[in-house]
């Protein structure tokens, strides 16, 4: 039989605010538990919610990022269950009037059309002792600001999940609305999947996986699920719908019977939260605010840089790196030059020190003006490479660099010409080996010619004089 | 010195110009509590020690606060969160909760030089009209000790009956300042909503609720709503509004356009209530202003609509009682739905069990078009009406209640027809608006009854005007239950 997956997302992207939602603890990461909060995220009698202005702002950008329809009034909902970690017992979040719906977002060959996308509030972390058999709350990051983003049943392949999650990664990054990153819950995603024949109108029964902490963890479970529930329909079963939590030691979904159907959230309108009318040019100033996007970035760089398509993504992959590249690029370097020294040379070095592209310490100054260096031949190759190394955590002009330390390539006619006669007259073996057809004595007198004036000769220069020599 | 007729305005003019000091104005007002809360139960904690402290510190300090009611002993209700002093609005679910922060308004109370003398007895999550629903047990009317004083904020108004505090701070969702006011004598304005910070104020309901004062008059009323008044930015709701009610207080009504909706006067209200308020007409006519009847027939959607909307929002508002935060928390439960069951079958009462179930079924899938909606739908109406009859008239009359207070124990058997008696009060704050609750006279057997003023958006100074005007010819308000215990 023929089977097609289909397969819709839930995301949700915790906002890099510096404060909550709804009121003003702060919303760093990794504090002790329960020192970040107050009466109004711990539902404490009498608390009020203030709507995060900031927050709202991510939001409204997030809705342009993705093509959304932006709604004109921001209007919120109680959406109400009882569990520990939500302690009013009710989240408040928007069902009525999400922020942004009829989005889409481009994943190469596909684009995905998102539903909507609505702010909310985070619950709380509940953290269970086995020992003690005791759960205790962290109210840390009960209140932080989220989107939740639901995307139309577009996907078919767990590789066209990732790359949306991908693209929706960059396109917040590139916002920065968000820092997305999954391994520490700033994004989180919910895969809801059925199967049917390929060719049938309507969707199977579906159910919905959490609890999936990487983009591998996305391709496993889409792979393990929608096995599974094709062998359940083959066998003549039929698929319950029910959530199923992701278990990456064992690599199977399993059904979170009990968590079960509290499912009519009784939602209604927040009344202590005034609807917000959206002011035309207030959204208009955001909406021009918003930065180039990375695809946008990327095809701009293939066209005025002539970069290749690969290139251009790497680069583009980081809107840190990006900037800086383009810095660096801005300031006089050649579009292929930077993007190699930034592709090898900076990644190298950023991954050796566990370093965010944001936190580069070299600027685009210093990476042109040692780019500069090699292609005026002032130095050579290796030597940047050196000096590069040098001065990537400390600042040093490259210029200055290499004027203490003498770097310079020689480049004088009369010594390259004198180096490389000793050379020769020094190593008659390597010269009739040479003659004599062995190639790889050439590479040893050009060594040794570098050997003899420190390194610091243009090889070119040199392979060229020697060619010249020995005729 | 006998302060038993005198106003909070008027002690803080003694106590300002040094003739008393604060201290001795708290231990009048102490010693009054000591007599009366055994017979009357209108404090559920005498913040005794407080008291005196805040007192002395008052009288000691060089650079006192200037504000008209600095150094007067005043008591709040008891869902107003007090910091370091237990708030449990009544209930036992709250237990022994003693808030980490003060609530907007306490700020103001503490910053103006109020001095507290504790917190006052009222129904249960402010869900009741007779404070018979109270953990602590009933509240019972100075006026008559077999009587409810009414509710929610029955202890505040019997508090300032009996003379125990010189005014007091309530909460009004759908009439519970202006009904314990009419049922026990004294004065009490809901401001309009928005105007005073709800923040710390624990919630029933949240697009209904407002604080505001309970005092012996309008004068008094108008000082302490100064104090409360204007925006706050810790609630969204909370907006721009001028305290300046004392200093531009008038008696001058002449030109004051005054409507008496017929649909307010019909069955139902009792005959010695609809004379006593219609006479009211007479004393406003006599100073100038003009009264006329109107019409209010949307006024039959208040009730249910209020019902409906009051206690879905109280439904969601009272969910985060469960005993595991703060409050009470049951014993020997071996799971997490046996703890919520525990903690709130056994802390709340059977009338906040009853509105936190009709406002959960109210919301419920299949039945939220049909009841939540339409009560939606049911207070636009209402709020379109007054807006309507704020075209012609500056304010509306109506009765509080349809009847005096009733007698203990009557009322709580018949939900229903205790709901039906807030007819006159709760469409004012379906739609938001600010109105007052007099005295104006009393029934045959000496029950005070009160008249309710209906004012538009901020129109709290024509409000306090007309209550004050109606205060200069009328002697009601002077009264005081007879002094039975003593």
């Amino acid at each position: 039989m023929n089977w097609e997956t289909v397969i819709g997302l839930e995301t949700h992207v915790e906002l890099s605010t510096a404060t909550k939602l709804f009121c003003s603890c702060s919303t760093t990461f990794g504090a002790a538990p329960n020192t970040q909060c107050c009466p109004v995220c711990t539902g404490m009698p009498g608390a009020l919610p203030v709507l995060n202005r900031r927050a709202l702002e991510f939001g409204i950008k997030a809705a342009f990022a993705l093509n959304c329809t932006v709604q004109s009034t921001v209007r919120f909902d109680r959406k109400n269950y009882f569990y520990p970690d939500l302690p009013k017992a009710y989240q408040i979040s928007q069902l009525y009037h999400p922020i942004g719906v009829d989005g889409q977002l481009n994943i190469g060959e596909k684009t995905i059309r998102i539903h909507e996308m609505h702010l909310e509030e985070d619950a709380g972390k509940l953290i269970h002792d086995p020992a003690s058999k005791r759960t205790g709350i962290d109210f840390n990051r009960c209140g932080v600001p989220l989107i939740e983003i639901v995307t139309e049943p577009d996907f078919r392949t767990g590789d066209e999940v990732v790359a949306y999650l991908e693209a929706l990664k960059i396109t917040l990054q590139y916002l920065g609305v968000s820092d997305c990153k999954m391994q520490e819950g700033s994004l989180r995603c919910d895969v809801n999947l059925s199967v049917r024949l390929k060719g049938s109108k309507t969707l199977g029964t579906r159910t919905e996986m959490k609890n999936l902490s990487s983009f591998r963890a996305v391709l496993k479970a889409v792979a393990f699920e929608s096995r599974r529930q094709i062998e359940v329909l083959e066998s003549g079963g039929r698929i319950v719908q029910e959530t199923r939590r992701w278990d990456e030691a064992q690599e199977k979904s399993i059904s979170m019977r009990g968590k079960e159907n509290a499912n009519d959230y009784r939602y209604f309108p927040e009344p202590d939260l005034v609807p917000v009318t959206l002011a035309p040019e207030y959204v208009a100033v955001l909406r021009a605010d918003l930065p180039e996007l990375p695809a946008a970035r990327k095809a701009r760089l293939m066209r005025a840089h002539g970069l290749s398509g690969y290139d251009a993504g790497m680069l583009t992959g980081q809107r840190a790196l990006a900037d800086f590249y383009e810095q660096t690029v801005a300031l006089g370097a050649s579009p292929k030059a930077a993007a190699n020294w930034i592709m090898g040379e900076v990644l190298r070095a950023l991954k050796e020190r566990d370093l965010e592209a944001e936190e580069l310490p070299l600027t685009p100054m210093a990476l042109a003006r040692l780019l500069d260096l090699v292609a005026s031949g002032r130095i050579n190759r290796t030597t940047a490479v050196a000096v590069f190394d040098a001065i990537f955590d400390t600042g040093e002009d490259p210029e200055e660099y290499v004027h203490i330390h003498g770097l310079e390539q020689v480049s004088d006619l009369e010594l390259l010409t004198e180096t490389v006669e000793r050379v020769l007259t020094e190593n008659p073996k390597s010269v009739s080996d040479y003659r004599a057809g062995k190639q790889k004595a050439f590479g040893f007198l050009v060594g040794q010619t570098m050997r003899a004036l420190g390194g610091k000769a243009n090889p070119q220069q040199v392979n060229a004089l020697l060619r010249e020599r020995l005729g | 010195m006998n302060l038993s007729d005198c106003s909070a305005v008027a002690l803080g003019r003694l106590i300002r110009a040094g003739e008393l000091s604060a201290a001795e104005a708290a231990r009048w007002a102490l010693d009054r509590i000591a007599r009366h809360q055994k017979e009357n139960n209108a404090f559920l904690t005498v913040t005794q020690e407080l008291a005196m402290e805040q007192a002395l510190a008052f009288d000691a300090a060089k650079d006192k606060p200037s504000h008209p009611l600095a150094g007067v002993p005043a008591a709040v209700k008891d869902n107003i969160c007090t910091k370091g002093i237990r708030t449990c609005a009544a209930s036992r679910i709250l237990g022994d909760f003693v808030p980490p922060y003060d609530a907007h308004v306490m700020e103001r109370f503490r910053e103006s030089g109020g001095v507290l003398l504790g917190k006052l007895n009222m129904d249960e999550f402010a869900m009741g009209s007779t404070s018979e629903t109270s953990c602590a047990g009933p509240v019972r009317n100075p006026w008559n000790l077999e009587h409810v004083p009414g509710g929610s904020s029955g202890g505040a108004a019997a508090a300032v009956a009996a003379g125990e505090c010189f005014y007091a701070l309530g909460s009004d969702t759908g009439g519970s300042i202006r009904q314990p006011a009419a049922w026990c004598g004294v004065t009490g304005i809901k401001p309009t909503y928005g105007a005073v910070s709800r923040y710390g104020l624990i919630a029933y309901a949240s697009s209904l609720d407002q604080i505001g004062p309970i005092a012996r008059t309008a004068e008094d009323c108008a000082a302490v709503l100064d104090l409360i008044v204007g925006r706050d930015a810790r609630d969204a709701t909370s907006v721009n509004a001028e305290g300046n009610f004392l200093r531009n207080l008038t008696d001058d009504i002449r030109g004051l356009r005054i409507g008496v909706p017929a649909e307010c006067f019909g069955d139902g209200l009792d005959d010695t209530v609809r004379e006593r308020v219609l006479a009211v007409a007479g004393v406003l006519r006599d100073r100038g202003a003009a009264v006329e009847a109107c019409a209010l027939p949307e006024l039959k959607y208040g009730v249910p609509a209020y019902y409906i909307l009051a206690c879905a929002e109280a439904s969601a508002n009272l969910a985060r009682y469960d005993g595991v935060r703060y409050g009470r928390r049951p014993e020997g439960v071996r799971s997490l739905d046996e703890l919520y069951c525990a903690s709130r079958s056994e802390g709340f009462g059977p009338e906040a069990q009853r509105r936190i179930l009709l406002g959960t079924f109210v919301l419920s899938a299949g039945f939220y078009d049909d009841y939540y909606q339409r009560a939606l739908r049911a207070r636009t109406v209402i709020r379109k009406a007054y807006a309507r009859l704020f075209r012609r008239y500056d304010l509306l009359l109506t009765p509080v209640a349809p009847t005096t207070a009733p007698g203990l124990g009557e009322s709580l058997s018949d939900p229903l027809k205790m709901y039906l008696g807030d007819l006159y009060t709760v469409p004012v704050n379906l739609a938001g608006l600010p109105a007052v609750s007099v005295p104006c006279g009393f029934d045959n057997g000496g029950l005070p009854i009160g008249a309710q003023l209906v004012g538009p958006k901020h129109g709290e100074q024509t409000l306090l005007n007309a209550a004050h005007a109606y205060q200069r010819d009328t002697d009601f308000h002077t009264r005081r239950p007879k002094e039975a215990a003593l």
